[in-house]
């Protein structure tokens, strides 16, 4: 239970977002544009009225009394939960602005909400005082229980795509393209398993130009497949690689690691963004133990995401990482210190041993792009229309990643050597190295790639 | 990347390409002896076989041989810019043209202040951060107008990085030696640039040499001139403007029977500047016999009589025999002669009068225009102060301001001739009289930061115009040069300025608050430009 009428962040709200497509759409929407007569009570209820192309709109209120089990009710009748504007209500409020004021609910409103009380405290009566205690964990155990059930059939429906596909040859698969894949990928969202429709997605947009498409196309058929069956043996996984397999899929985690304290050095900031929603990535490396990682932080409909930390600056605070072995995504926790100039540098390793770390850190997830790592002493050196970092003292190097090679970045970093030895970081995957920031040789502040 | 090997030790693994080429047919097509039987067994044992080799392929993945490096960039000696004159480099840099909605209220045009940035910054002697330099190479790209500075401030690091980047080539055109180091010394190396090099890279041998050693230049230019082609001969010809002296007279006066037309010309207006000259006499002498005084009227009065034809002499000499549609052909035969003989000659011509007095004289029969202006040409081009003073005439003269014997753009050229002290007097005289509206090209003529008295007229004559109840955006072009122009100093002078005003009952509407906003911009950009020298270490 959160307290009552504590405004959630806007982070919290995008983790309720079924797939990427809906935090998209929902992202449109947290905007005051097409809202009216939207509000807040202090008893946990959010409502409001969203115009869309219906000639009446849309009545949609959130129950967030219970931070862990918010309720949606929304007259679009879209089938997924929750709805688009049921998102782009909870983004608005989540935003602050004063858009969605405190306020007494309207009839529609508080006779849903009382309702939905109602029921639920007949469903606790009807249980009996002495069940009471564990409806909570009960429900809850219940609906997780009906969640796997639909990933598991979603999931055993991909396999016999996937099959279908590699029994009719991947040279047949052209023809039929995108649709196909479009809709599976609807599918897999229904499924409540949005990793899985991400990636479906991602192999329907494989472009039919791409050099050695069918080697991808045979490479992301067989890691889903990996997904899928990782899937359905995730009870026998041990668990690490259990909770890898359930993010990968999409299944809602929170940051439960341990709380780490270290001097934290921002080594990169760099956002994507899908048009609507923004997603800001951010790379640390704690001075002290050496470690690297990330954080993500999610923007609405315009908005810049709420965390800013300027690259070359470092500062003391506590992380705690997500579930799932290997995996670099933490948490920020408290902060102690503002952030403030650092000369420490990540240390620098060879091409050598940057390939190995990304080869060590697919044995706790295969399904991993790329790993964060520095490379110590490479020169950006041109090769036939493209770019690697070799190594200054060595005869090896890493070529750059076609988007990196396309970025304005490069040139940074091509300029910033000007033919002598830098210190990169970046990320190393099977796809090459996309530099994200680099020192000179000597002294000499960080220059941001990305 | 390459894949390696899988270790030994490993059970074999059927090759990648096998799995490939399985997985393209199909595994109702092709069901090889390493797949078990059954239209949804084998299927899903492919799968599983290419999901271990993916991730083995990628886990397995080794770095690439290392091409060859390229040759480090030459050093730049240059101390590097102080911390807070960078950031302000990258602001200047990140500001894209259009971005804009259009409207600029009340905020610095920062794209404006680039120039003179790189200015302050390529007289205070610091070198770019290299990671600066791909900005300042896509904006110089974009805007011709700033390379020179550009290029200067960029240094050595940005030639090796022109020819990395195809976009950046204009670099090594505007570099002589194509970016390859300084230019070359030795004869041989430049004789051969000379003889097999790009025209770009000919200009810039050229022109390069004839700033350090003229007369080598020359002979250089002497030694291929017969070949060249019309167009590249100009160019060439061009180049001779620099340390144009008497030791040139040969070479040009044989240029003078070029096959080409507009070489004639050229090398005509190269001589004619050459006060001393065979043909710069010859022309004084043509011009002197079509301009006498005439002692007989009331007062004395200049008399014109235009030549009757154009000789081969003339026309050897450079003077363009067919006149531009709309023009008599004696007057534009006349105009010739007089823009091209010196104007020393013309004192004694004209019974010893110095040039104030000659210039003042009345002119019969509507020549006075077009000698004057002839006279102009004749100044411009000798850089004559004298006779570029007396053609000026005063700023607060009726005639300065409005329809005179010389045009507001010809007056601008003039000035180019005076000292810059003399020349923002002039202008303050000639804005305090006939205020701002037509100043605006004499304004850019003026040195930067402006004086203080020429400030000063500029930021009285837009409280004028502003207490006339006129729009502030009918004054933008010289409230733009104002921003860059004016001295920082008196940015507190203008505070007053921005305040908004009561509205007088006969102004425009609302123009009282766009002033204010006009102004605020100024002080806030004057503020930024003392900023800005500040942070670049100026005083």
């Amino acid at each position: 239970m959160t307290q009552q009428g504590v405004r959630w962040t806007t982070d919290q709200v995008l983790a309720l977002a079924p797939d990427a497509a809906s935090r998209a759409a929902g992202g449109t929407l947290g905007a005051a544009g097409p809202w009216s007569q939207a509000g807040s009570s202090d008893e946990g209820t959010v409502w409001g009225l969203c115009e869309g192309r219906e000639s009446r709109p849309f009545r949609t209120v959130v129950d967030v009394t219970d931070a862990s089990d918010p309720a949606y009710r929304c007259s679009c009748g879209s089938r997924t939960v929750p709805c688009r504007h049921a998102l782009g209500l909870l983004l608005l409020w989540a935003g602050g602005r004063g858009a969605v004021p405190r306020g007494r609910a309207p009839g529609w409103a508080e006779r849903w909400i009382e309702e939905r009380r109602g029921s639920a405290r007949a469903e606790r009566a009807g249980a009996g005082s002495a069940a009471a205690a564990s409806a909570g964990p009960e429900a809850a155990r219940r609906r997780a229980e009906r969640r796997a059930a639909r990933i598991t059939a979603g999931v055993s429906e991909l396999e016999q795509r996937l099959a279908d596909l590699l029994r009719g040859g991947l040279a047949t698969a052209e023809p039929e393209g995108r649709g196909l894949w479009e809709e599976t990928a609807a599918r897999m969202v229904d499924a409540q398993a949005p990793g899985l429709a991400a990636r479906v997605r991602e192999l329907g947009a494989l472009p039919a130009s791409e050099p050695g498409r069918p080697v991808r196309l045979l490479e992301e058929c067989a890691l889903l497949h990996l997904l899928d069956q990782g899937w359905l043996r995730r009870e026998r996984l041990p668990d690490g690689p259990a909770a890898t397999v359930r993010s990968r899929i999409g299944l809602p985690n929170s940051a439960d690691g341990p709380p780490v304290r270290d001097r934290w050095l921002v080594l990169a900031q760099y956002d994507t963004s899908d048009g609507r929603l923004t997603t800001r990535r951010i790379w640390l490396h704690g001075t002290r133990s050496d470690r690297i990682v990330l954080l993500l932080s999610y923007g609405a409909a315009g908005r810049a995401p709420d965390l800013t930390l300027p690259v070359g600056l470092a500062f003391e605070a506590e992380v705690s990482a997500y579930p799932g072995s290997g995996q670099p995504r933490a948490a920020l926790g408290e902060r102690f210190t503002s952030p403030a100039p650092e000369e420490a540098r990540p240390p620098g390793m060879s091409t050598a041993q940057a390939t190995a770390r990304y080869g060590e850190a697919l044995r706790s997830d295969p399904w991993l792009e790329s790993f964060p790592v520095t490379l110590g002493r490479v020169v950006p050196t041109p090769v036939e229309n493209s770019w690697q970092l070799a190594e200054s003292d060595g005869d090896t190097a890493l070529p750059l990643t076609p988007s990196a090679v396309a970025r304005p970045g490069l040139w940074r970093l091509v300029a910033l050597s000007g033919g002598a030895p830098v210190t990169v970081f970046g990320e190393c995957g099977h796809h090459g190295f996309t530099p994200l920031v680099a020192w000179p040789e000597g002294a000499g502040e960080a220059v941001p790639l990305c | 990347m390459s894949a390696t090997p899988a270790p030994e030790g490993t059970p074999r693994a059927v090759p990648w390409e096998e799995l490939v080429t399985v997985a393209l047919l199909g595994t109702d097509r092709r069901t090889p002896s390493w797949l078990p039987p059954g239209r949804e067994a084998a299927p899903r044992a492919l799968l599983d076989l290419a999901a271990v080799e993916t991730v083995r392929r990628r886990a397995g993945l080794l770095p690439a041989p290392a091409g060859a490096r390229p040759e480090p960039a030459a050093p730049d000696p240059r101390p590097v810019l102080p911390a807070a004159a960078a950031r302000r480099l990258t602001m200047l840099l990140s500001e894209r043209p259009g971005s804009g909605d259009g409207r600029r209220g009340s905020a610095p045009d920062l794209m404006e202040l680039l120039p003179q940035w790189l200015s302050l910054a390529c007289e205070r002697g610091f070198a770019p951060p290299p990671e600066a330099l791909p900005a300042l190479l896509d904006a110089a790209r974009g805007r011709t107008d700033l390379r020179p500075a550009a290029l200067a401030f960029a240094g050595p690091r940005a030639r090796w990085l022109a020819r990395l980047n195809p976009n950046w080539r204009f670099v090594l055109r505007a570099t002589p030696g194509g970016g390859s180091g300084p230019p070359p010394k030795e004869p041989e190396h430049g004789g051969r640039l000379w003889q097999e090099g790009l025209f770009a890279e000919r200009v810039a041998l050229l022109t390069a040499l004839r700033a350090r050693q003229p007369h080598a230049a020359r002979d250089l230019l002497a030694s291929t001139w017969a070949t060249e082609r019309a167009e590249d001969r100009l160019m060439f010809l061009d180049s001779l403007r620099t340390g144009l002296d008497p030791a040139d007279e040969p070479f040009l006066e044989q240029a003078l029977l070029d096959r080409s037309r507009t070489v004639r010309a050229t090398a005509a207006e190269l001589l004619s500047t050459l006060p001393g000259s065979a043909l710069a006499g010859r022309m004084a002498a043509r011009a002197a016999a079509c301009v006498a005084v005439d002692r007989t009227r009331r007062e004395p009065t200049i008399v014109v009589e235009a030549p009757h034809e154009c000789d081969p002499g003339m026309e050897r000499d450079g003077v363009v025999p067919k006149p531009p549609a709309g023009r008599g052909e004696r007057s534009w035969w006349f105009g010739q002669l007089v823009e091209a003989a010196p104007l020393g000659s013309w004192t004694a011509r004209l019974g010893g009068r110095t040039p104030q007095e000659i210039t003042a004289l009345p002119v019969a029969d509507d020549w006075r225009c077009e000698l004057h202006r002839a006279w102009c040409r004749a100044a411009v081009r000798q850089r004559d102060t004298d006779w570029s003073r007396a053609l000026l005439g005063a700023p607060s003269a009726p005639e300065a301001g409005g329809p005179g014997a010389v045009s507001l753009a010809e007056r601008a050229r003039l000035l180019s001739a005076l000292p810059p002290a003399e020349r923002a007097g002039w202008v303050a005289g000639f804005v305090s009289a006939h205020g701002l509206s037509e100043a605006f090209q004499l304004l850019g003529v003026c040195e930067v930061p402006w004086a203080a008295p020429l400030g000063r007229a500029v930021v009285d004559a837009l409280n004028i115009a502003r207490d006339a109840g006129s729009y502030p955006w009918s004054f933008s072009g010289v409230m733009g040069l104002a921003e860059r122009c004016l001295d920082p100093a008196q940015a507190s002078h203008l505070d007053m300025l921005a305040a908004i005003p009561d509205e007088p009952e006969d102004a425009s509407p609302g123009a009282g608050g766009y002033w204010a906003e006009a102004f605020q911009r100024l002080t806030t950009t004057l503020r930024l430009r003392a900023t800005m020298r500040e942070e670049l270490g100026m005083p």
